[in-house]
């Protein structure tokens, strides 16, 4: 796994208490930061990643030297801009980037914490990062955004502090994991724990990796982030590197090679007790079960602005389920705005260079800030 | 602007509640927001509508006012506009029931079908009418139940509909619209528009 030196770190003191009952104390939360707070301290927005994501939303990742997972929205002049905002991002607890995870080392033992890491929540995630605030002494946010786990997290964000940001844009998310994506979660778990390296959670201390199965996991769920039209479009039944099939099992189609391609990328960036741990923390999400599912009651006390983006060819958020927040935001006269983006990239439109979806942000947070 | 827009501004106190049915891209809106009401959000099913909304500044629901109208909470806007509009949809009866629920005033405006322009046409050229209030033909318009200035005070009537205020509008010239002269203003009028509560 990966060597955490230069990544920037907060050491929480203040104790937490997840949903699931255990306290956590003096854990270490990684984040990172773009663009400058100003004077006022009215220009700073949080953005909250998606389920393999990190600190490193734009820019440069100096751990996988890839471009940062939004560098399409987070940038000069772009959707979220940094000669304007301060934009900070931080890696949740449960991940594997330098916050508290199941990769992190136990004090007591000294070892990595693996399968005894306690089962974590969204909740949990956003009252950790809560703890920014007051590292940057910011008082009020200007915006909280994110896409898929990320914009749960954005709907978490305001149901717990109604009033710690001007404006909320939770993209292509859901305010209540259906059965659906709770299966595809499971089936990534289950090919994990399947793999004879995961040995129980404890692969660290048999410096083992359950690189297939993690792999495998990834592969099903990328098939789950595209769509059907994006996939026939690109791959079709094109063929690998070869003029005719070879009658195997070896990748003769592209978009088996591609799979695998993706799959085999993601087990050197990403920790396999954390893909655990973090789906099922998606799996958890239900904004509305304390409320006997009155999703309005959730809401009923911000004065938050919100815009809701949705995309027409994601079927794992489908628009649907993004209508579902509008309508309990309509419910209670909260100041809502809604957009279903065309697209057929499927749910990774949030993630990719699609000129409608970028404009409507960027038009969205700068009329919103001059306000 | 156009003058319909004028006088709907006009009928809108300051600083109420406003929800702009239909809101097309937003000049109506925009007006409205920079001269009498900061509170007014749009109902918008056309995708490009909704960016140039949002490029506006103005908070505006993509969606379909027949299927989304019904999430509105009763009584929670001062006024809710349908410009032109109501003629569009399957159930006009339904827009107007969840228009009287959800605003304290509707503003509705109608091409009228009973202005001399559009009997003309049918009655002489024998062609479905093309005006400048009904531009499209008869295989593209998006319009599926047209009525009349009449047409539309009987239906308040027969429903016990408060129509409060009737307007005609020919060539920017508004005029007033009662028992009396609706006959003629029926003929004359390219456009209603009625201020209406339950």
């Amino acid at each position: 796994m990966n060597e955490f030196n230069n990544i920037k770190k907060i050491i929480i003191k203040k104790p937490l208490k997840l949903d699931c009952g255990v306290t956590i104390v003096d854990y270490p939360l990684a984040y990172e930061t773009y663009g400058k707070l100003n004077q006022d301290k009215d220009n700073a927005i949080m953005v909250f990643h998606a389920l393999t994501g990190d600190q490193y939303a734009s820019g440069k990742n100096p751990v996988t030297n890839k471009d940062g997972w939004w560098s399409y929205v987070i940038g000069p002049n772009k959707a979220l801009d940094t000669n304007k905002y301060f934009i900070i991002c931080a890696n949740v607890i449960g991940g594997c980037m330098g916050s508290y995870g199941p990769s992190s080392i136990d004090k007591k033992s000294g070892k990595k914490i693996g399968i005894n890491f306690p089962v974590i929540t969204i909740n949990d995630m956003v009252n950790a990062q809560f703890n920014l605030l007051d590292h940057f002494n910011i008082d009020k946010l200007f915006c909280v955004t994110g896409g898929s786990m990320g914009g749960m997290q954005v709907l978490q964000f305001i149901a717990n502090y109604p009033d710690k940001s001007k404006i909320a844009i939770p993209i292509a998310c859901s305010a209540s994991h259906s059965a659906q994506n709770i299966a595809f979660n499971e089936l990534g778990r289950q090919a994990i724990m399947a793999d004879e390296n995961w040995k129980n959670g404890n692969y660290e201390l048999e410096n083992k990796s359950p690189a297939k199965g993690l792999s495998v996991a990834r592969m099903a769920a990328h098939i789950t982030y595209l769509s059907k039209k994006g996939l026939q479009e690109k791959f079709g039944r094109k063929l690998q590197e070869r003029d005719k099939i070879k009658f195997g099992f070896d990748a003769d189609f592209q978009i088996e090679s591609y799979l695998r391609y993706q799959g085999s990328i993601f087990v050197d960036r990403f920790d396999a007790n954390s893909y655990l741990y973090i789906t099922r923390a998606m799996d958890y999400f239900d904004l509305s079960k304390n409320s006997t599912g009155d999703l309005s009651k959730v809401f009923k006390n911000t004065k938050t602005k919100f815009f809701i983006i949705s995309f027409t060819s994601d079927w794992l958020y489908p628009t649907a389920e993004n209508r579902e927040i509008v309508i309990a935001l309509n419910a209670i006269n909260a100041d809502v705005g809604f957009l279903e983006v065309k697209s057929d990239k499927g749910h990774d439109s949030f993630l990719l260079d699609v000129p409608d979806f970028l404009n409507a942000l960027k038009n969205f947070v700068d009329n919103s800030y001059k306000k | 602007m156009k003058e319909e827009f004028k006088i709907i501004a006009d009928s809108i106190e300051r600083e109420k509640s406003i929800l702009d049915v239909g809101c097309g891209d937003g000049e109506l809106m925009k007006f409205i927001y920079e001269n009498i009401s900061k509170k007014i959000r749009g109902l918008e099913i056309s995708k490009d509508n909704v960016q140039k909304c949002i490029q506006k500044g103005l908070t505006v629901i993509e969606g379909n006012a027949e299927m989304d109208l019904q999430q509105f909470p009763s009584n929670s806007f001062d006024y809710v506009i349908l410009s032109q509009t109501l003629q569009a949809f399957l159930n006009p009866e339904k827009v107007i029931s969840d228009l009287l629920r959800i605003g304290k005033t509707s503003i509705v405006t109608i091409p009228n079908f009973g202005f001399w322009k559009v009997r003309f046409n049918l009655l002489f050229k024998g062609t479905m009418p093309v005006t400048k209030t009904l531009p499209n033909e008869w295989y593209n318009t998006p319009n599926l139940h047209m009525c009349s200035i009449k047409d539309f005070v009987n239906f308040c009537n027969d429903r016990k509909i408060n129509l409060f205020k009737s307007l005609a509008l020919t060539n920017n010239k508004v005029s007033s619209i009662n028992k009396f002269n609706l006959n003629f203003k029926n003929l004359t009028s390219e456009l209603g528009i009625f201020l209406i509560e339950k």
